[in-house]
This record gives structure tokens, C-alpha cells and sequence, in this order.
């Protein structure tokens, strides 16, 4: 049995049973990531001397008969949230050498679980980005085919667990970055809603729309990753304890179970007509197309909805998004943290000024942002200078303000949506990292659930030419429990999630 | 909608970022056609509609201001990120003239 294939339910109660321990689960992983990542590329560090201390006290706590779905577990995580005394680059130059003095919330939570962070993956630089193609430390390649992007910009996440690295691993979605890249490797990823799980100790990309959720082999695995991560942290204000409504009432006042039933029957899906495009692949929209029948098979009745805002979402995504990432990544200014030109003597700025603070400023982000990040700031600080901010940045908060009363319209009407994660399979590396608009145009079925921060799961529903196609289901706020009912009953009667990639 | 060299200079120097001449030249285009393509919000009826400032419902989320003791490993490590230093003190360049 090779231990890193298994999922974590499976290798759970293997764990429980004490049949296998967490270092050998551990072992095999980093075992697994020595073998295939010379070529895959999907880590930027391997913390293997930690890791497997990790999961000695895992195997610990365990003997002394602690139990728990993620105890002794081992992970990866997006090299954009932060890790104590492990270095986290956000896959830029600036941040190269950075070693982070405190945890994010959601690995506090995860090392309390007891589950074994087995290093840190690569993402395009800053998650600005839909290939990995944008990181500082170059692309991961996609394992169903070496020659393909992995998707991004939590690239390095999924390129892992279709290549069986870790157990699972943990992602950021701000505009598709764990969905899009879950459907182009052929697992599940989950943007949980905004609010779900806590912020704190990301690098912070879009504030308004970044939401940390995992990456897995399946959607049950999804769920137990969630409900490990998930909850309110004073240390983020934007964080959320809420009940939908319905379940209130049929849990009677107990806590929302994340995963409900598997019976389907009664259930309504919309489909949103502006999803099911002329630009969709022909076998992407029949792969998806199957996935309704065999949905249908189980009694989910499908309506036809309509979302006509639906293609103002990447324009007004490419607003807000560059707005804040203007602001965000104002932090990097070469003197408390990162990157630094700061030694004199400082060379003479180009428009002939002297000023010392304001050389160690420009010189240091001008050397240490790449392109996509030095794009996104100067879009951002143009969209908010004065004179353009009612433009830009108000006009495009009001039609976003638009989409997502719309798409809580429609949700009202339906149980959730559903609708192909991608126009197409993965692309090769490089076809596109000439044209920057055409790359965010990539994120056309992934800004609706982001700008309105609803939940959204991307599954594996088929193969187009050998590569994997994704379908994304879309629910309301705080209802991630039906996209796990329905994710969940889609996989125990389909095999998708179950095919692995030969990597030569 | 075209930006001229001059306001890629402008927005650059906005954002604290020194670049080459032929970053100005290759990202003047790039934002041009990004903000030309992003120009098609201006045909969005929003008459009446509200911003929107946050998506959950949540409001006015307020906590103590309160100080919390760092213990020396987690001070070491933080100052151990800063790229110029005095003793315990980040060095900054003079910022009076």
C-alpha cells in the first residue's frame, strides 16, 4: 500500500485502527515529493526535519488516546500564508528570505488538529495569477501532463495532491485561485465563503474577497479540512459565526454539521445560461453536461437560470483586485521586512531626485515585485487616484454590488448553481504569459462566487484530450454543507476524483 | 483609453515603483488595453445603487486595542526580518530634511 495515495479518511481510519502510524504516512509523502518534484516543481520548501518531528507527536498524542480526523495528518501549504520559523515567499523576490515570527490562524488550528505541515508550494507571485507561471522561482508543471500549467495561482497546491505528495493542501481563493487550479489537476478545491475561515497571517492579496480553503482527493476530505479551519478569529474582524437559516432549524439549535445526508432527491441546481457559453470547449461542455445526467440520475431536478451581469465580473474583479493589492502591498517598502536596496550609495532616480527614503522605496519594490505584481499596483493606484476613483473604482463596487444581488436572487430560487470551472483543460506553459488580459480573462466563471462571497467547490467530472475537466458547484452563504451533500453524493457514484496521472 | 508615457511615469512614481524604460514602454500598452477592456462598466445602468463595502452583513466589528507582550524569541525573530539595524532599532533613512 503506498500510504501518500490515500485520502485522509482513509488514512484516518488506518491511524485509529493503529494499523499505520503518522511518521510512516509522513515519510512516504516526503519520499513521494523527492521522487516526482525534480519535474513537478509544486514545492518552494520541504521541511522535512520538522515534519517528521510533527508527526512523532502526532503517533504521541494518539498512543495517549487523543483522537481526531486530521491528528498525524500531513499537509502542504500555499507558500502565501505564513508559517513560523519556516520561510513563506508568497513566490516573490521581495520576500525571498522571509521567516515569519508568528502562524497564520488556520495552521494554529491545523497543528492543533495535530495534522504535519510537510513544507510550502509555489503560486504565481503574490496569487496574482490563474497558471503559476507569474512565481519568482519559476512554473509548476501540471503531473497529468509536465508540459501544462497546473492552474494557479494556488498551483503548487493542487500540482501536490493530483501527484499524491500530501494527504491535502491548503489554498487561497481571491478570484478562482483554488478552483481553477482543482479543476485543471483533477481534484477538489473548496472557496469557502468569505468570512468562513479566518484571514489572519495570509499575504494579504484582496482583502474583500481572500478566503484560505483546501485542496483535496475528495469533497468528503474537503469537509474535514473545513471544519478543521473554518471559525471566528479575533483576529480578523471579517470573520463570521453564522447558521443558514434552514439548517437552523432542522439541526435544532445544535452546530451546523458541515456534511449532511447523501440523498439528494428534492434537491434544485440552477444553471446559469451565461456559464454555458459558445466559448466552452466542446468536450469541457459535454464532460459538464454528463455530470447533470448523472445528477439527475440521482434526483436533483435542474432549472435554467439567468445571470446577465455575469460578464461584468472580470472587469470589475480587475478593479477592485489591483485597488487593494495597490494598498496591500504598500507594506513591502524595504525597510522593516524583505527585499532591501537600501546600502548606500543609492544610484540617482530616473527623474533626477535626490532623496534617500524614496530610493530605498522605489529601487527596493522596483527589484523585487515582478511584472503581474508591478501591473496590478500600478492599475490599483491609478484606479484610486484622484479624478479616477469614481470612474473605476465606485462604478465598478456598484455593478459588483449588482452581481451579487443577483446572484442572491437567483439562490433564493434554487438549492445551489452549477457550471464548468473552466472554458477549457489546462493550457501548455508559456501560450499565454505574453498577454496579460487574456489570463485574467481566465477567470471568467470563478469572479461571481468571489465578488459576492459565495461558497464554491470545483470537481473532477471528466477528461478532455487526458486532461481533467472541472465542474463548480455555487451556494449560498455559509451553506458550503450542500455542496458538500452534493459533491459528495456526485462522487460516490462517479470514479473521476479516483484517477491518478502516470508521471513519466 | 491610451495613457501616455508621461502618466506611466506618474502612476509609477505614485506607487514607489523605480522602472527601466523598457518596463514604461511594455506596461503603458498593457494597462492601456487592460483599462480599455475594463471601460465596458461604464454601460452598466447603476442609478440608485449602493457600493458595495463588504458582502456578510457584518457590522461596525469592534475589539479592545489591547497591547500584547511579545516574549524576546518572537521580538528576535521579528527584527530578525528588518534589512538594517541598530541594536534593537530599524534603521530608516532620514526623512526630514
Amino acid at each position: 500500500m503506498q500510504l501518500n495515495t490515500l485520502t485522509i479518511k482513509q488514512a484516518g481510519q488506518l491511524l485509529a485502527k493503529k494499523e499505520i502510524t503518522s511518521v510512516e504516512l509522513t515519510k512516504a509523502c516526503l519520499a513521494r515529493i523527492k521522487e516526482v518534484d525534480g519535474e513537478i516543481k509544486a514545492c518552494l520548501t520541504v521541511c522535512e526535519k520538522e515534519a517528521l518531528a510533527e508527526a512523532k507527536k502526532a503517533d504521541e498524542r494518539r498512543a495517549k488516546g487523543e483522537s481526531g480526523e486530521l491528528l498525524g495528518i500531513p499537509y502542504l501549504a500555499k507558500d502565501n500564508i505564513l508559517t513560523r520559523g519556516i520561510k513563506t515567499t508568497a513566490a516573490s523576490k521581495i520576500l525571498e528570505n522571509y521567516i515569519a515570527p508568528y502562524d497564520a490562524s488556520i495552521i494554529r488550528k491545523l497543528k492543533q488538529a495535530g495534522a504535519v505541515l510537510l513544507g510550502k508550494t509555489n503560486l504565481d507571485e503574490f496569487a496574482h495569477g490563474a497558471s503559476t507561471e507569474n512565481s519568482a522561482f519559476g512554473p509548476t508543471h501540471n503531473p497529468w501532463d509536465l508540459q501544462r500549467v497546473p492552474g494557479g495561482s494556488s498551483g503548487g497546491s493542487a500540482a501536490a495532491v493530483a501527484a499524491d505528495m500530501c494527504l491535502f493542501a491548503l489554498g487561497t481563493d481571491t478570484g478562482g485561485s483554488v478552483r481553477c487550479p482543482a479543476s485543471f489537476c483533477g481534484i477538489t478545491g473548496l472557496k469557502p465563503t468569505y468570512g468562513r475561515s479566518s484571514r489572519f497571517g495570509l499575504v494579504a492579496m484582496t482583502s474583500s474577497t481572500d478566503v484560505p480553503g483546501p485542496l483535496t482527493k475528495t469533497v468528503a476530505d474537503a469537509a474535514m479540512v473545513l471544519s478543521v479551519i473554518a471559525g471566528v478569529d479575533k483576529n480578523d474582524g471579517t470573520t463570521v459565526n453564522i447558521t443558514p437559516p434552514a439548517y437552523a432549524k432542522a439541526s435544532a439549535g445544535k452546530p451546523t454539521p458541515l456534511v449532511r445526508g447523501e440523498e439528494l432527491k428534492g434537491l434544485t441546481i440552477g444553471l446559469p445560461k451565461e456559464y454555458f457559453i459558445a466559448g466552452t470547449d466542446k468536450a469541457v461542455a459535454e464532460a459538464v453536461e454528463k455530470a447533470i445526467a448523472d445528477l439527475k440520475k440521482l434526483g436533483v431536478k435542474f432549472k435554467q437560470v439567468s445571470l446577465p451581469h455575469t460578464k461584468y465580473g472580470v472587469p470589475v474583479y480587475y478593479i477592485i483586485t489591483p485597488s487593494e493589492v495597490s494598498s496591500n502591498l504598500a507594506r513591502f517598502d524595504g525597510i522593516k521586512y524583505g527585499l532591501s536596496v537600501a546600502k548606500p550609495p543609492l544610484p540617482p532616480l530616473s527623474g533626477g531626485e535626490e532623496n534617500g527614503l524614496m530610493q530605498v522605496y522605489t529601487k527596493s519594490r522596483g527589484k523585487g515585485f515582478g511584472p503581474e505584481a508591478k501591473r496590478r499596483i500600478m492599475l490599483g493606484t491609478y484606479a484610486l487616484s484622484a479624478g479616477y476613483f469614481d470612474a473605476y473604482y465606485l462604478q465598478a463596487q456598484k455593478v459588483r454590488t449588482k452581481i451579487k444581488q443577483e446572484l442572491d436572487e437567483v439562490l433564493e430560487t434554487v438549492d445551489c448553481l452549477l457550471t464548468p470551472s473552466a472554458p477549457h483543460v489546462a493550457f501548455k506553459i508559456g501560450a499565454q504569459s505574453g498577454d496579460p488580459l487574456k489570463m485574467y480573462l481566465e477567470d471568467i466563471f470563478m469572479t461571481g462566487a468571489s465578488l459576492s462571497g459565495l461558497p464554491a467547490i470545483s470537481i473532477p467530472c471528466g477528461f478532455d484530450g487526458g486532461m481533467p475537466v472541472g465542474l463548480q458547484l455555487i451556494g449560498k452563504r455559509f451553506d458550503e454543507a450542500r455542496l458538500f451533500r452534493v459533491g459528495g453524493a456526485y462522487q460516490q457514484v462517479t470514479e473521476w476524483h479516483l484517477q491518478k496521472p502516470e508521471i513519466s | 483609453m491610451k495613457l501616455s508615457k508621461q502618466e506611466i511615469q506618474d502612476i509609477a512614481k505614485l506607487a514607489r515603483l523605480d522602472l527601466t524604460e523598457a518596463e514604461l514602454e511594455k506596461y503603458g500598452g498593457q494597462l492601456s488595453a487592460v483599462l480599455s477592456y475594463i471601460d465596458q462598466l461604464k454601460e452598466v445602468n447603476v442609478k440608485g445603487v449602493e457600493p458595495a463595502a463588504q458582502v456578510t452583513g457584518l457590522e461596525n466589528v469592534l475589539r479592545e486595542d489591547e497591547v500584547k507582550n511579545w516574549d524576546e524569541k518572537e521580538i528576535e525573530e521579528a527584527l530578525k526580518d528588518a534589512p538594517e539595524k541598530e541594536g534593537r532599532f530599524i534603521k530608516v533613512k532620514r526623512v526630514i530634511e
